[in-house]
C-alpha cells in the first residue's frame, strides 16, 4: 500500500531508506538518535521534500522529484502522532480531534459527532471539554492518536509514541495503542528506539543507522539474527563478526583480522556473524576445567542488574556480556576489575553469514 | 551601588509624588468636566483607539511577513518599521507633513482627487498616532510569532489545514497574548502622543486637541486642569503596567 524510496540530504544526514508497508500492517522504524528516523517520517508526511526516490501511497504518487510531483501535507491522507503530541493548547480535546475533519470540509456538527466517537473510543469521553494542559501524558497520547485517526488517514505515522511516558503508564498506553493499530486498516509506520515497542506493536522492523537500512525483516529474523552491533546491543546479545572456515571463526574488527579464534558448532565459510547469548557465557575464577572449547581470560568492566539476573560486562580478547545469577556473583566473589575466565561451548554459538 | 540605585528610584518617584501633591482634589472632577477637558478626553479616546485599530489591522500582516517570509531587504523593512520608535516625534510630524499635507507627496493627490485633507483634521491625529504606535505592535507580535513553536502549524497542515486556516485557527490564537500586549502597548503610546500630533494635525480644540495637547495648553492658563488631566493619563499608564505585569515585571 505504501511504497517509499526516501532519499534526501539535510545537513550532515544523508538519508536513503526504502519502505514497503501493506494495508493493515505496522512497520517499526528502529534506530539510534540521529539515524534519520524522524526525517523519514517528515518526508512521508510531506513536511520535507525528497531529493531522490519517490513516495507512492495507495497508487497515488505523493512525491517524486523526477516528474516532479509533490503533494503538500494538507492534501495527503496521512495522519501523524508527533513525539510530544503537539495538541493545540487553545482548543479542547474535542476541538483538537475535530480539527482534521473540519479542515477536510466536514460540516461542524458532523465533524463533532466524528470527533466525539474517536474521543470515546480512546477512552477520553469524560475529558472531551478539557484543554490539553489538563491532560496527563498518557491521556495526551490518546488524544493525539484520536486526532490523527479522526482525519481518516490511509497512512498513520507515529513518532516515538511512548517515549514521553513514564514506565507505569507506558505499558497500558502501549496495550491500548496496539488495540487501535489492530483496528486501523491503513498502513502504519512507527518510529521507535525501543525494541520493546517494536516487539509489542509492529509486524516488521526496519533498522536505520546513520541514514541507511542495516537490517530489515520480521521481528523473529531480527532478534534471532542481529546483523549490527547496534541491534545486538538493543537485544542485549554478543555479536562477533569474522571470517569463517570449517568450524572456526577468526574474529576481525572492521576487516582487520585479530588472532582470536572462536570455535563454533556448525561448519562455516566466508564472512560470518557469531551470536553468543549472554546466558551461554560461564564465568570461572581459574582456568576452567570444562569441555567448552572457547576460553578467554577477561577483566570485569562492570555489572548491570536485569530482573533477577546480573549482566557482567567483560573486556578481553573479545568483549562479552555474561548473564549469571546474583548467587554466582557472590560465590565467585566477582568485583569490578577482577580477572575471570569466560567459557562458551561451541555448540551454543549461532552462526550465519554476514 | 545601593545609594545610586536609591537616587534613581527617587528620580522616578518624586515627579509622581509632586503630581499627586499639586492636584487640586476639591476641584478635581470640575477640572475634568470643563468643555475643553471633556472634548480632549473624548478625542483622545477615539483617536487612540482608532490608531490602535489601524496598528492591529496593518501591523498583524506586517509582523507575520517579517517573522515568516524570507525576502531580500527584510532587515531594511524592519529597520524602517522600527524607525518611529527612536525618531523624535516632532520629526515624525514634519515627515508626515511632507507626505500627507496638501502639498505632500501623497497628500496632494488625496486632495486633488478625493478632496481629502488630513492635516488639521481628526483623521490626521489618528494618522500621527498610528505612525508612532504601529512599531510597538509589530515588534511585540513579531517576537511572539518567532518564539512560537512552528511544529503546531506543521501538525495543523498534516490534518489538512490550508495556509489561511493554519493562520486563523492555530497561529492567531497562539500569538493572541502577544497581540493583546502589543495592542495595549501601542494604545498607551498613541494616547500619550504629542510631538507628531501637534506638528502634523495642529492644536484645534474639539478637532485635534488630544489630552497631551490640552495638558500642555492648560499648564499656562489653568494649571489645576493640567494636573488633573495628567493624573488621568498617569492612572491609565499604571493600569497598563499592572495589567501587563506578568509579561513585563516577571514573576520574581
Amino acid at each position: 500500500m505504501l511504497a517509499a524510496d526516501i532519499g534526501l540530504t539535510i545537513g550532515s544526514l544523508d538519508l536513503s531508506v526504502e519502505l514497503e508497508v501493506d494495508r493493515g500492517e505496522v512497520l517499526a522504524l528502529l534506530g539510534p538518535n540521529g539515524a534519520g528516523k524522524t526525517t523519514a517520517l517528515r518526508a512521508l508526511a510531506g513536511l520535507e521534500q525528497l531529493d531522490r526516490g519517490s513516495i507512492v501511497l495507495a497508487g497515488t504518487v505523493l512525491d517524486d522529484p523526477t516528474t516532479p510531483t509533490f503533494v503538500p501535507p494538507a492534501d495527503r491522507p496521512v495522519g501523524v502522532v508527533f513525539q510530544d503530541y503537539l495538541l493545540f493548547p487553545h482548543l479542547s480535546v474535542l476541538d483538537n480531534v475535530a480539527f482534521g475533519p473540519r479542515c477536510r470540509g466536514v460540516p461542524k456538527t458532523t465533524a463533532e459527532i466524528t470527533a466525539r466517537r474517536w474521543v470515546d473510543s480512546v477512552g477520553l469521553g469524560s475529558l472531551a471539554g478539557s484543554r490539553p494542559a489538563e491532560l496527563s501524558g498518557g491521556q495526551a497520547q490518546r488524544a493525539a492518536l484520536a486526532r490523527a485517526l479522526a482525519a481518516d488517514p490511509q497512512l498513520l505515522l507515529l513518532d516515538e509514541p511512548l517515549a514521553a511516558l513514564d514506565a507505569g503508564t507506558r505499558s497500558t498506553v502501549r496495550r491500548d495503542l496496539k488495540r487501535h493499530l489492530d483496528q486501523f486498516d491503513g498502513a502504519t509506520v512507527l518510529i521507535t528506539h525501543d525494541p520493546l515497542d517494536a516487539l509489542a506493536l509492529a509486524d516488521r522492523v526496519v533498522v536505520l543507522e546513520a541514514g541507511r537500512v542495516t537490517q530489515a525483516g520480521t521481528l523473529a529474523d531480527v532478534t534471532t539474527r542481529p546483523r549490527t552491533p547496534y541491534v545486538a546491543e538493543l537485544l542485549g546479545v554478543n555479536l562477533l563478526r569474522g571470517h569463517g572456515s570449517d568450524h572456526t571463526v577468526v574474529v576481525s574488527d572492521d576487516g582487520v583480522r585479530s588472532d582470536v579464534t572462536v570455535a563454533v558448532g556448525g561448519p562455516v565459510d566466508g564472512d560470518t556473524l557469531a551470536l553468543i547469548r549472554p546466558n551461554a557465557v560461564s564465568l570461572h575464577r581459574s582456568p576452567p576445567d570444562t569441555s567448552a572449547r572457547n576460553q578467554w581470560r577477561c577483566t570485569i568492566d562492570g555489572f548491570d542488574l536485569l530482573g533477577d539476573r546480573v549482566r557482567v560486562r567483560l573486556t578481553g580478547p573479545v568483549d562479552l556480556v555474561a548473564e549469571i545469577t546474583p548467587e554466582s556473583v557472590s560465590r565467585l566473589g566477582l568485583i569490578e576489575g577482577a580477572e575471570v575466565w569466560a567459557s562458551v561451548k561451541a555448540t551454543e554459538i549461532a552462526t550465519y553469514s554476514a | 551601588m545601593l545609594a545610586a540605585a536609591a537616587v534613581a528610584v527617587a528620580f522616578f518617584a518624586l515627579p509622581l509624588l509632586g503630581l499627586i501633591r499639586d492636584a487640586s482634589w476639591s476641584t478635581f472632577l470640575a477640572d475634568l468636566s470643563t468643555p475643553d477637558s471633556l472634548s480632549a478626553l473624548r478625542l483622545s479616546l477615539i483617536c487612540s483607539l482608532s490608531a490602535t485599530g489601524l496598528s492591529v489591522l496593518f501591523g498583524m500582516p506586517l509582523a507575520w511577513v517579517l517573522a515568516r517570509v524570507r525576502f531580500p531587504g527584510r532587515a531594511l523593512v524592519r529597520g524602517l518599521v522600527l524607525l518611529p520608535l527612536v525618531l523624535p516625534p516632532v520629526v515624525g510630524g514634519v515627515a508626515l507633513l511632507t507626505a500627507f499635507s496638501r502639498r505632500g507627496l501623497l497628500g496632494e493627490h488625496l486632495y486633488d482627487w478625493f478632496g481629502v485633507q488630513l492635516t488639521f483634521s481628526t483623521a490626521g491625529v489618528v494618522l500621527a498616532e498610528a505612525f508612532v504606535a504601529l512599531p510597538f505592535f509589530v515588534i511585540t507580535v513579531e517576537a511572539g510569532l518567532r518564539s512560537m513553536d512552528r511544529r503546531y502549524e506543521e501538525a495543523a497542515t498534516t490534518l489538512g489545514a490550508r495556509p489561511f486556516t493554519v493562520f486563523r485557527r492555530v497561529t492567531l490564537p497562539m500569538v493572541a497574548p502577544s497581540m493583546i500586549a502589543g495592542a495595549v502597548l501601542s494604545w498607551a503610546r498613541a494616547l500619550g502622543e504629542f510631538g507628531a500630533t501637534i506638528t502634523f494635525a495642529g492644536n484645534i480644540v474639539g478637532r485635534t486637541q488630544t489630552l497631551p495637547l490640552a495638558i500642555y495648553q492648560e499648564l499656562v492658563t489653568d494649571p489645576d486642569v493640567a494636573v488633573a488631566l495628567s493624573l488621568v493619563l498617569l492612572a491609565v499608564s499604571l493600569t497598563v503596567i499592572v495589567s501587563m505585569r506578568d509579561r513585563w515585571l516577571g514573576a520574581s
